[in-house]
C-alpha cells in the first residue's frame, strides 16, 4: 500500500546532488588517475637513487630526496621545540600571573593568528631577507628549513595550546594533591596526554611543509645535486616539478613521476603517524578509562 | 630535586639524542672554509654554459662545489652586488650605473625569433615584427601565413633578452601587447613548442641547443641575416650580445681562479657546445 | 593557589618557567619581526613620492618606474571569488551527499577522495592544469594560460576546504531539529535546505571565507596556469597577473622602490588574507550560540 505520492522536488534535489557528487569524483579521479598512471609509469628503484641528468629530463631524483628530507628535518627540529615551548607557556599560564595574564596570552595569541594568515609566498621574501641575506646564510637548506618552521609555527602552537587547554583540570589537581611540581605535571602526565593533539599539528605541519615550493624557491634555491652541509643549496621536490613543468621541455613525464613520489611521501607520514596515534591510543585508553570513571 | 637525565620521560630522551646526532652528523667540517664554494646566479641564457664550466671545474679540483641558479641578469647584478652571490651571470653589456661591477666576457651570442616548427612562414620584416608585438597584426593571415591567432610570448621584466630586444627595435615594455608572459629562456622555448601559433625570441645558443633535442621549433632569420652561430661569430648579426660574469671589484681567490678558467682556451669547446660564441 | 608559578615554591618551576616564558618571547619576537620587516620595507613607497602611484599608475612596468598594481589586485580577486563561484555550490552539495544521502563505503570512499585531495601539493594541481586543462582552453583560444584555466584548478583546489568544513557544521546541526522537521512531514529535500543550511550556516559561511583566503594566498597554481600578464581581466580567456604571481616573479632582482612596492602588495595581501581569517574565526564561534 503505498500512500505517498511522487515526489518531483524530493526526487530532482536528491538525484542533483548524487549527479554533482559524480562529478566530483570523476574529476578528482581524473586528476589523481592522471598523476598516478603517468607518473607510474616512470617511477622505477633507479628513478629514486640516480642524479639527475640533462637539467632533470632523464636520470632519477636521488639528492633531491635528500634535500627535501633534510629540509623537512631542520624545519621539524626548529619547531617542533619552540613550538611545544610556547604552547605549554600559553596554556599553563593561563592560572598564573595574576593581571599580567590576559593582555600576555591575548598579545601572543593575536601574533599567532595573523601569522597563521600570511601567504607562503610572503614568508619566501621574509625568508630571503633575513635568513639568506640579513644572516648571510645564502641559498641553503638552512634558510629553507628555517623559513618552513616559520610557517608551520603558528598552526603547531595552537594545535599543542588546545590540546593542552582540553586536558581535564582534575588531572592537574591531582597531580598538585600528590606533590608534583609543575613541570613533572607537564612532562609526566600533560604532554603524554595530548599527544593526539601534537601528532595532529605535527602532520599538518609536515603536510604543509613538503607541498611547500614558493618559501623555497627563494631560499634553498635551485641547485640539483646532493648537498654536503646544511649550509649548501639544495633543491626540494616541489620545487623540482615546478622547474620541471615550467622550464624543461620533455620534463613533464619526470615532473608527473616525482609529482607521485611527493603524493606517496605525504600519505606515508599520515599513514605512518595515524598508525603511531592508534597504537598509542590503543595502549592508553584503558588507563583513561578507568581513571575518568572514577570521577563523576 | 635534582635533576638527572632519568627525569625526562623516554621519549623525549630520544628526541633530544636524535635531534643531537642529526644536527652533528650533517655537518661536514668544511676544512677549506668558504673558499670551497661558489655561487653563480643570474641570467638563464647563460646558465646551461656556466653548469658545463663549474662541472668541468669541480672534476678538475676536488673538493670545489659551484652552484648555479638562474632568475634573470637583473638578479645575477643584484646578488653579485649584495653578496648573495659570488659571480653574477649577466647576458649583455654593463650599464653606466653599473660600474661598481667587473665584467669578464666569456662568449657571445645573438637574440632570434623563433616559431613553431610547423608555422610556414620564413622570414618576418622588422615592422612586420613591430606590429604583431604590439598588437596591430592578430593573425598570421596577415602576414602570409595560416589563418591561426598569433600568440605572442614576451618576457618578464629584468631579463635582459626583453631589454636588448625592446632597444632593437626601439619599443617600450608597455608597448608591447603579449599573450604570454615568460622568464627562462627555456620556459619560453617550452611555450612555443606547445603552441602552433606562437612567437617568441630567445637565445639562438639555447634555442639551437634546444632543436638538437627535436624540439619543434625553428629560428627566423632578422632581416636578412640567418640566425645562425656562425654570424654572430662574423659580426654580421644585428641583435647580438655579450655574455658576461660580473663580479664585485674584488673576487674571492676560488672566484679568481674560476673566471680564469672560464675565459681560457679549456673551455671552448663547452662554449660551442652550447652554441654561443668564444670570444 | 599553588597554581601561581611565581610563587611557587619549587625553585625548578619557577626555573623552568622563566626558560620556557624565554623561549616563548624569543619566539614571538623572531615571529612578530615577520610583520614589522612588512612593514618596515614598505614604507619607502608609503612615504615617498610614489605614494599614489601604487593606486593611480596605470599598470606594472617596474623599469619605467610605472607601480599601478590595480590591475593585479583585480586580477587576484576575479580569480579567487571566481574560484570561490565553482568551489562553494559543488562543495556545500558534496557536503550535503555526505551528511545526508550517503553511507557506509561509498561515504568513506568519498570522504577519503575528499582527504586525499586536500593534501595534494598546488605544484601537483599546477602541473596537472599545466598539462591537462591548459591544452584544453587553448583548443578554444590560445595559449590556453588564462584567466579561466586559473579559476579551473584553484576552485579544485579550495573545493575540499569548503566540503570538509560545510560536512562538519551540517553533522553538527542537533538531529533533534531533523527529526522535528521529518514528524511534521518535511520531505528530505526540505529538511536540508530549510532547516540543516539555515542551522549549519554560520559554519559553512566560516568554510567559505578560508577558502577566498586560501585562494587569494595561492601562488603556484596562478604562477603555473595564468599567463602572468598584466593587464586587468578582459575576458576569461584572457592571462592575468595574479599579485601573489608577481611577487614570485619579480622579488629576485627588485631593487629600491620596486622592492618596496612589493613589500607592499605582501603586505596589501597579508592584512586582506588576515581579515577573512578573522572573520572567519568569528562566524565559527557563532555556530556555537546558535545550539
Amino acid at each position: 500500500m503505498n500512500t505517498t505520492r511522487f515526489d518531483f522536488a524530493d526526487y530532482l534535489f536528491r538525484y542533483s546532488i548524487y549527479c554533482v557528487s559524480l562529478l566530483m569524483i570523476l574529476v578528482i579521479a581524473w586528476l589523481l588517475g592522471d598523476v598516478f598512471i603517468k607518473g607510474f609509469s616512470h617511477l622505477s628503484w633507479d628513478f629514486l637513487v640516480e642524479e639527475p641528468r640533462s637539467s632533470g629530463r632523464a636520470g632519477g631524483i636521488a639528492p633531491i630526496l635528500t634535500s627535501t628530507m633534510l629540509i623537512l628535518a631542520v624545519a621539524l627540529i626548529t619547531a617542533v621545540p619552540i613550538g611545544l615551548s610556547v604552547a605549554i607557556w600559553l596554556a599553563e599560564l593561563t592560572s598564573s600571573f595574576g593581571k599580567y595574564q590576559q593582555p600576555l596570552t591575548g598579545f601572543v595569541g593575536s601574533t599567532l593568528d595573523v601569522l597563521a594568515g600570511i601567504p607562503s609566498i610572503v614568508y619566501g621574501l621574509f625568508g630571503n631577507a633575513f635568513f639568506s641575506v640579513y644572516l648571510g646564510l645564502g641559498f641553503s637548506i638552512l634558510s629553507g628549513g628555517l623559513t618552513l618552521a616559520c610557517m608551520i609555527l603558528p598552526v603547531f602552537i595552537r594545535t599543542c595550546e588546545s590540546g593542552l587547554r582540553a586536558v581535564d583540570r582534575h588531572w592537574r589537581d591531582g597531580a598538585l594533591a600528590l606533590g608534583m611540581s609543575r613541570v613533572t605535571t607537564i612532562f609526566h602526565i600533560l604532554l603524554p596526554t595530548t599527544k593526539p593533539a601534537i601528532l595532529a599539528g605535527l602532520i599538518l605541519s609536515m603536510g604543509r611543509a613538503t607541498a611547500e615550493t614558493a618559501a623555497l624557491i627563494f631560499t634553498s634555491g635551485y641547485v640539483d645535486r646532493s648537498p654536503d652541509s646544511l649550509l649548501d643549496s639544495g633543491r626540494a621536490l616541489a620545487v623540482h616539478i615546478y622547474d620541471l613543468s615550467m622550464n624543461v621541455t620533455g620534463g613533464d613525464a619526470n615532473a608527473y613521476a616525482s609529482a607521485l613520489v611527493l603524493i606517496l611521501m605525504i600519505l606515508i607520514i599520515n599513514v605512518v603517524v595515524q598508525a603511531m596515534l592508534d597504537r598509542w591510543f590503543f595502549a592508553n585508553t584503558r588507563i583513561i578509562r578507568s581513571t575518568t570513571s572514577t570521577h563523576q | 630535586m635534582k635533576i638527572s637525565y632519568t627525569y625526562f620521560p623516554l621519549w623525549i630522551r630520544h628526541l633530544i639524542v636524535t635531534s643531537f646526532s642529526l644536527l652533528i652528523g650533517l655537518q661536514t667540517p668544511n676544512t677549506l672554509a668558504d673558499g670551497s664554494r661558489l655561487t653563480i646566479t643570474g641570467s638563464s641564457t647563460v646558465a646551461p654554459l656556466a653548469l658545463e664550466m663549474a662541472k668541468r671545474y669541480e672534476r678538475q679540483h676536488p673538493g670545489v662545489r659551484i652552484d648555479v641558479q638562474t632568475g634573470g641578469s637583473s638578479r645575477g647584478i643584484n646578488d653579485a652586488r649584495s653578496g648573495l652571490a659570488d659571480i653574477g651571470m649577466v647576458s649583455r653589456a654593463l650599464k653606466d650605473n653599473e660600474s661598481d661591477l667587473t665584467a669578464h666576457l666569456i662568449a657571445l651570442d645573438g637574440i632570434s625569433i623563433i616559431l613553431h616548427r610547423s608555422n610556414p612562414i620564413a622570414k618576418l620584416t622588422g615592422q612586420e615584427i613591430v606590429d604583431i608585438y604590439t598588437g596591430k597584426v592578430r593573425n598570421w593571415q596577415e602576414v602570409g601565413g595560416p589563418n591561426l591567432a598569433i600568440t605572442v610570448v614576451n618576457k618578464a621584466e629584468g631579463r635582459s633578452t626583453l631589454e636588448l630586444f625592446l632597444h632593437h627595435f626601439e619599443l617600450t615594455n608597455s608597448q608591447i601587447k603579449p599573450n604570454v608572459i615568460i622568464g627562462d629562456n627555456q620556459q619560453g622555448i617550452k611555450t612555443i613548442s606547445a603552441n602552433p601559433g606562437a612567437i617568441g625570441y630567445v637565445s639562438i645558443g639555447t634555442a639551437e641547443f634546444e632543436v638538437t633535442f627535436g624540439t619543434p621549433i625553428k629560428l627566423l632569420p632578422m632581416g636578412d641575416v640567418e640566425s645562425s652561430v656562425a654570424n654572430v661569430a662574423q659580426g654580421y648579426y644585428p641583435l647580438s650580445r655579450p655574455l658576461n660574469f660580473v663580479t664585485t671589484t674584488n673576487p674571492s681567490e676560488l672566484g679568481q681562479d674560476f673566471l680564469r678558467f672560464a675565459q681560457s682556451l679549456h673551455v671552448k669547446d663547452l662554449v660551442e657546445e652550447q652554441f654561443f660564441v668564444a670570444p | 593557589m599553588a597554581y601561581l608559578i611565581n610563587q611557587s615554591i619549587n625553585r625548578l618551576d619557577r626555573g623552568a618557567f622563566f626558560a620556557l616564558g624565554l623561549i616563548s618571547l624569543i619566539c614571538c619576537s623572531l615571529l612578530g619581526m615577520v610583520i614589522w620587516f612588512l612593514f618596515h620595507e614598505s614604507l619607502p613607497v608609503l612615504r615617498g613620492s610614489h605614494a599614489g602611484s601604487f593606486i593611480f599608475d596605470d599598470s606594472w612596468f617596474p623599469l619605467e618606474q610605472r607601480f599601478g598594481v590595480m590591475p593585479m589586485v583585480w586580477a587576484s580577486l576575479a580569480i579567487a571569488l571566481g574560484a570561490t563561484f565553482i568551489a562553494t555550490p559543488f562543495g556545500i552539495a558534496s557536503a550535503i551527499f555526505l551528511a545526508f544521502y550517503s553511507r557506509g563505503p561509498i561515504k568513506s570512499t568519498f570522504r577519503l577522495l575528499m582527504n586525499i585531495l586536500a593534501g595534494v601539493p598546488s605544484v601537483v594541481l599546477g602541473l596537472w592544469g599545466l598539462t591537462e586543462l591548459v591544452p584544453i582552453v587553448a583548443s578554444i583560444q590560445p595559449p590556453g594560460t588564462s584567466l579561466l584555466t586559473a579559476v579551473l584548478v584553484l576552485s579544485l583546489m579550495i573545493l575540499p576546504t569548503v566540503t570538509l568544513t560545510s560536512t562538519a557544521a551540517l553533522s553538527a546541526v542537533p538531529p533533534q531539529f531533523l527529526e522535528g522537521a521529518q514528524a511534521l512531514g518535511f520531505n528530505q529535500k526540505s529538511v536540508i535546505l530549510h532547516i540543516a543550511l539555515p542551522a549549519a550556516k554560520a559554519g559553512i559561511i566560516s568554510g567559505v571565507l578560508l577558502a577566498i583566503a586560501r585562494a587569494l594566498g595561492e601562488t603556484m597554481v596562478v604562477l603555473m596556469v595564468a599567463g602572468n600578464v598584466v593587464q586587468n581581466p578582459s575576458g576569461l580567456l584572457e592571462p592575468v597577473r595574479a599579485l601573489t604571481a608577481n611577487i614570485a616573479l619579480e622579488m629576485a632582482y627588485a631593487m629600491e622602490d620596486h622592492r618596496a612596492s612589493l613589500f607592499f602588495s605582501g603586505l596589501l595581501l597579508t592584512l586582506v588574507v588576515w581579515a577573512l581569517a578573522m572573520l572567519s574565526t568569528r562566524f565559527r564561534s557563532l555556530d556555537g550560540r546558535t545550539q
